[in-house]
């Protein structure tokens, strides 16, 4: 069936839901009331059993799909759409954007109600756990007994992996894209790299910056760092190889190659949409982050929990072998897991590039378990 | 680039769709665009996966609504615990694998049977090309030229009952191929290919041929 560009037209507005009861987090403290940005896509079925949660990474949003009222297209609006990957027209498509977030969902810009200003460096440490604990909030709202699927990219793998470890009796399948079971030490080391380049800008002021503006300098140049380890060697030598921004070397400090131009115009772009303080928290959530060891799959737990895991060849961030390692222990489990290691130039933003190859695997396996629902 | 089954293939699916049990677990290495394994569901409801190194033919498996594994087959089996599956299939592949011995080893551990199957190198025509023409082999069965082929190991039907006699694997059951049909007469020399059902020593019964 073809579509039409012109359905995608019709702006889609993120929900929010107000939630007042306490949370516990893993870190032990509490939250009193939160909020939850959300949005959806597709309808969902009588008896409730075609939706799909999708998980964002780390600096994405509630906003996955569609056009919103600005003219912002989604996320990943190239795989969730009528006739797409995560099809519309068959399967009820929901989106959230994550505890410790500035898109909607509480974070640390989100105002105390104890203190009547923002958190802050107040807010609690959060986890990944924490986040599909939110999540779960969300679905329960929406009446939603069955996930059938559960999919994210990156640290949106994260809590799909998650969401099997915690709620394994609530999703019949999930598919995990360009993750890992846990965070490595080098993982780890290029978010300490980036939180200490928003800590060590004086604008940071201990996270307390909300009445003067945030530390963009620190955020931005957090960002730069971040766009290196999205790309692979190849992408940025097909992207942009030495070509220059002006005709000849400047002789001087100002951007002279277009690769700099770019990660500094990334940069200062990502400073005008994201929160500082949730930099520093959500890379955090994503250390932390360890299903290895048991965590995942306790040993005396039967699942029947379909997966499909896909990895990509350039991906370095999350190279393939943690994929793999995650399949390993599913087959040990006896779990019907599927695994592709898509052949990819795009590094780590290959998750969001190479649409036709997810697109062919994601909807041969959400066809599979679909019939299987039924 | 999806390639037709040749005749020979399609009529090698269904010997071994007949040597499964329905709603049995089965492993298939090397599978393919899936067509085996699909055939398999069909027809026996079976509980089937496949490991395969080519990420095309994995994309189409994965649309036949197949649970794929993408890796070479080599280092594919050692997560398995032993005897996962009730058959490991080794369609046309233990020609090309380099370390075929322990890869047969492997596949006798995860599954409780092993179904293989090969093109016979003593073939009759490909007797007549080497001995008569004095030319490397290249027949319906055989279908490569030297500098072509993927095959690295070269065997015949007596050569694969020696190396079970020789590691103490149980033949179970023997099938021939020749262009017309299936013989029992002079295996080695008459079938183009060959189909075994293979266990560990200890576990069944054997069936015996006969080697020209």
């Amino acid at each position: 069936m073809e579509h039409e560009k012109t359905e995608a037209l019709v702006p889609v507005a993120t929900q929010l839901l107000k939630w007042d009861k306490p949370i516990t987090l893993e870190c032990g403290a509490t939250l009193d009331a939160i909020d939850i940005a959300y949005e959806t896509y597709g309808k969902l079925n009588a008896n409730k059993s075609n939706a799909i949660l999708i998980c964002h990474a780390f600096s994405g949003d509630a906003h996955a799909a569609g056009v919103d009222a600005a003219g912002r297209v989604g996320w990943w609006d190239a795989m969730i759409g009528p006739g797409k990957a995560f099809d519309t027209d068959k399967y009820f498509v929901i989106c959230s954007n994550v505890l410790g977030g500035c898109r909607g969902t509480t974070g640390p810009s989100s105002i105390n109600p104890k203190t009547g200003r923002q958190y802050a460096t107040d807010f609690p440490v959060i986890t990944i756990k924490d986040m599909v604990a939110v999540q779960k909030i969300l679905i329960d709202h929406l009446g939603i007994e069955k996930l059938l699927s559960v999919s994210g990219g990156s640290m949106g793998g994260m809590q799909v992996l998650q969401w099997v470890a915690d709620y394994p009796e609530r999703v019949l399948s999930v598919i995990p894209i360009a993750t890992s079971l846990k965070h490595s030490p080098q993982q780890i080391a290029f978010n300490e790299v980036a939180r200490q380049a928003i800590i060590s800008d004086p604008t940071w002021k201990g996270g307390h910056y909300y009445d003067n503006g945030q530390p963009e300098r620190g955020l931005a140049l957090a960002r730069m760092i971040g766009h290196i380890t999205y790309m692979s060697d190849k992408s940025m030598e097909e992207k942009f190889s030495r070509q220059l921004k002006k005709e000849r070397l400047g002789f001087s400090f100002d951007a002279d190659f277009q690769v700099e131009g770019y990660l500094r115009y990334k940069g200062d772009k990502f400073v005008q949409r994201f929160d500082a303080n949730s930099y520093l928290y959500i890379t955090k959530a994503m250390d932390y982050f360890d299903l290895s060891d048991k965590d995942l799959f306790p040993p005396n737990r039967r699942f029947a929990v379909k997966f499909l895991v896909i990895s990509f060849q350039s991906d370095w961030l999350y190279p393939s072998y943690q994929s793999r390692d995650l399949v390993r222990l599913l087959k040990t489990r006896f779990v019907d897991v599927t695994y592709c290691e898509v052949p990819s130039t795009y590094g780590h933003d290959a998750f969001l590039l190479e649409i036709e190859e997810q697109e062919m695997l994601v909807k041969g396996f959400l066809a599979r378990v679909a019939k299987g629902a039924k | 680039m999806t390639t037709k089954l040749t005749a020979y293939e399609q009529q090698e699916h269904l010997i071994i769709a007949d040597l499964v049990h329905e709603q049995a677990t089965v492993l298939d290495l090397g599978c393919g665009n899936g067509e085996l394994l699909e055939l398999l569901r069909e027809r026996k409801d079976v509980n089937g996966q496949g490991i395969e190194i080519d990420d095309e033919a994995i994309y189409r498996c994965v649309q036949k609504g197949l649970t794929v594994f993408h890796s070479d087959i080599e280092s594919g089996l050692g997560e398995y615990p032993d005897k996962t599956f009730d058959y490991v299939i080794m369609n046309q592949c233990i020609q090309e694998i380099f370390e075929v011995d322990h890869l047969i080893a492997e596949a006798l551990r995860v599954g409780r049977e092993v179904i293989l199957s090969f093109s016979n190198f003593a073939n009759i025509q490909a007797r007549i090309e080497l001995f008569f023409f004095g030319k490397s082999p290249a027949t319906v069965a055989l279908p490569y030229s030297w500098h072509n082929t993927p095959n690295i190991h070269f065997l015949s039907i007596k050569d694969f009952r020696e190396y079970c006699a020789l590691k103490k694997i149980t033949i179970l059951k023997e099938i021939f191929l020749t262009h017309w049909g299936q013989t029992t007469i002079w295996p080695n020399l008459l079938a183009t290919n060959a189909i075994f059902k293979i266990a560990r020593q200890g576990q069944h019964g054997h069936v015996s041929g006969d080697g020209i």
